[in-house]
């Protein structure tokens, strides 16, 4: 599996957008959200034939025994993660515990024991012989870049070696993101013309480059502020990175997204642009692949 | 009005705006804490452009191995919830980025061949933008967990309003940051992303018990699925921030709104003053 990964730094730039238009474009048999914190994608991907749909089990977290516990506070002393709640008995807070176990080693009555947790569901969609995985993580669990992994393990198992698999990626630099550049041909950034924003996408880089994926840039609703748009281009061009092009603010956009439209099939400003991006990054792809 | 509270701005996802109102908010209260938890991608200081007093080094522990104590039995490797550890041949590894620093192996290794060594994680910046107290972390690229830069941040935090720009999304980090606060100001956009995010926070509010109500962000015509969302929910709608090119362009430049111009003033100091009833425990009307 060939991955494309649509990334952004900071959120909200338009990277599902992107995303979903590439997919239509290139008729990808094969796609994903690694945005497993916040996934979008499936708002703008209509309706399947078939869902399975599996629960996914995070590390086990600690759990204490009331009867057992004689309140010696050994377990409060070592958590590192403030889990462990005092008190006549004492309890652990499933929100917080990162399953490390130091507890049940210190614990001298052995009151303390693990147990499975469910943190999220992992999704595949099926419909002919497209095959979409996503993932949704139950509300204050933390492994995001656990099932960033399980997402893309998941696409894998059912896309043939050669296909192009379109990835939508997670926003940050932290944990989600390094899962979802992985094993990736190529990460475009969709960036926006502010100083914020530009801020973001100069770190993402850095992470990606750290993890040697090939980066492209974009820059989305680029009327916005030229001037900064100008800045990103000059910034690529110095650091010797595919500058991929511009997409202007376009108000239709919205309109459509919130009908479940998908932009490839619009003919405006903003999904013109996005059919240009395509053809670039396809030719930038295969560049990349061929080396 | 003297009010010693902590205002969590929240969205599910980054680019709603979530900085542009904690910056707003900020400016318009004076004497108060800003706190940019979003230490991923700290964006706060490019608006409130502080004078820093004071940087700080956060830290974490890492395992360090001695190899002449270490035999290789295992035992550390075996307990290690996060596998950060492994022996081969007859080796220790330790992968640092995949340690959670839990402290684990240092106390169970029976040779005492492991010894906790401080490493950096990322910095703690102090500042001041006029009466504003300005506090911001970042994250060391490479690193998995920031976490504890979120701690290190909310123990700085004083008496009086407390303003946190949270960090996006719903994950592990977002509901560090709202920990702390009393309050939550969801921010959400015009789309079906939007009401989908803001449908994400509101549950994530909604489980760590804390208040919230919603400011409806780039409104314009048509249909706001995120406002029916609300609606729908019985979620408390502050206030709605029309889109404008103009705000666009100015926050787009790193200029803070109601610096700039009277209308923002007045319409973020109408915000806050609605927050401040919202979050009131004694109005609640
Ligand atoms: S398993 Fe680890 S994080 Fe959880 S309560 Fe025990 S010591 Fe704390
Ligand atoms: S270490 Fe065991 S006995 Fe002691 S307080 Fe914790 S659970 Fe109770
Ligand atoms: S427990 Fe101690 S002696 Fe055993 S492998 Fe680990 S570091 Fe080496
Ligand atoms: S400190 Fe905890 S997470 Fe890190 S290597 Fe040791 S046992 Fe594993």
């Amino acid at each position: 599996m060939h991955q494309i990964l649509i990334l952004s730094g900071k959120g909200g730039t338009g990277k599902t957008t992107v995303a979903s238009t590439f997919i239509a474009l290139s008729q990808a048999k094969a796609y994903a959200d690694c945005d497993v914190d916040a996934p979008n994608l499936h708002l703008v991907m209509g309706s399947f034939e078939k869902e399975q749909k599996s629960d996914y089990f995070g590390l086990p977290k600690a759990v204490i025994d009331s009867s057992l516990c004689i309140a010696c506070n050994r377990c409060f002393e070592v958590c590192r993660f403030d889990a462990v709640i005092p008190g006549p008995t004492y309890r652990i807070d499933l929100i917080t515990c990162e399953g490390c176990t130091y507890c049940l080693h210190v614990c001298p009555v052995g009151a303390i024991h693990t147990q499975p947790m469910k943190v999220g569901d992992l999704k595949l969609y099926e419909r002919g012989e497209e095959h979409f995985s996503t993932a949704t993580l139950t509300m204050g669990s933390g492994t995001t870049g656990k099932l960033v992994s399980e997402v893309k393990k998941q696409l894998k198992s059912c896309t043939e070696e050669t296909e192009v698999a379109i990835l939508d990626g997670s926003p940050g630099i932290g944990c989600p993101v390094i899962a979802s550049l992985s094993g990736v041909d190529l990460a475009l950034m969709v960036a926006e013309p502010s100083v914020s924003a530009f801020s973001d996408l100069k770190r993402v880089i850095t992470s990606a480059r750290q993890l040697q994926v090939p980066v492209a840039v974009v820059v989305n609703k680029f009327d916005m502020n030229p001037t900064i748009t100008g800045e990103i281009e000059v910034f690529c061009f110095k650091e010797r990175i595919p500058f991929l092009g511009k997409i202007p603010y376009d108000s239709q956009v919205i309109a459509s997204l919130n009908k479940g439209e998908n932009l490839a099939c619009l003919n405006t400003p903003a999904s013109n642009a996005i059919k240009r991006i395509y053809d670039k990054t396809l030719q930038v792809w295969k560049e990349r692949v061929q080396q | 009005m003297p009010t010693d509270r902590t205002i969590a701005v929240l969205s599910g996802k980054g680019g709603t705006g979530k900085t542009l109102v904690s910056v707003n908010l900020a400016f318009v209260a004076q004497h108060t804490t800003y706190i940019d938890c979003d230490v991923e991608e700290p964006n706060g200081h490019l608006f409130l452009k502080p004078s820093y007093v004071q940087e700080e080094v956060v830290t974490v522990g890492k395992p360090v191995v001695d190899q002449t104590l270490c035999d290789g039995c295992k035992i550390c490797s075996k307990a290690c919830a996060f596998n950060a550890l492994a022996v081969i041949g007859g080796q220790l590894l330790i992968f640092e980025e995949i340690c959670h620093s839990c402290g684990l192996c240092m106390h169970i290794c029976p040779r005492k061949a492991l010894t906790e060594v401080q490493k950096p994680l990322g910095i703690v910046r102090k500042g001041k933008s006029g009466s504003i107290a300005f506090l911001s972390a970042e994250m060391r690229i490479g690193e998995s967990s920031a976490v504890p830069l979120i701690k290190a941040l909310m123990k700085n935090k004083h008496s009086g309003l407390t303003i946190i720009d949270s960090p996006p999304g719903s994950g592990c980090l977002v509901t560090e940051a709202i920990t702390h606060a009393d309050f939550c100001l969801l921010v959400a956009e015009p789309t079906i992303f939007g009401a989908h995010n803001l449908a994400m926070v509101h549950e994530l509010a909604t489980l760590l018990g804390k208040p919230c109500a919603v400011l409806l962000n780039k409104t314009q015509q048509g249909a706001n699925p995120s406002e029916t969302y609300a609606k729908s929910h019985d979620l408390k709608i502050l206030g709605s921030l029309p889109y404008d090119q103009e705000l666009a362009h100015r926050t787009s430049e790193g200029l803070v709104a109601s610096e700039q111009s009277e209308k923002y003033h007045q319409y973020f100091s109408q915000l806050l003053q609605e927050v401040e009833d919202a979050s009131n425990p004694h109005s609640q009307r």
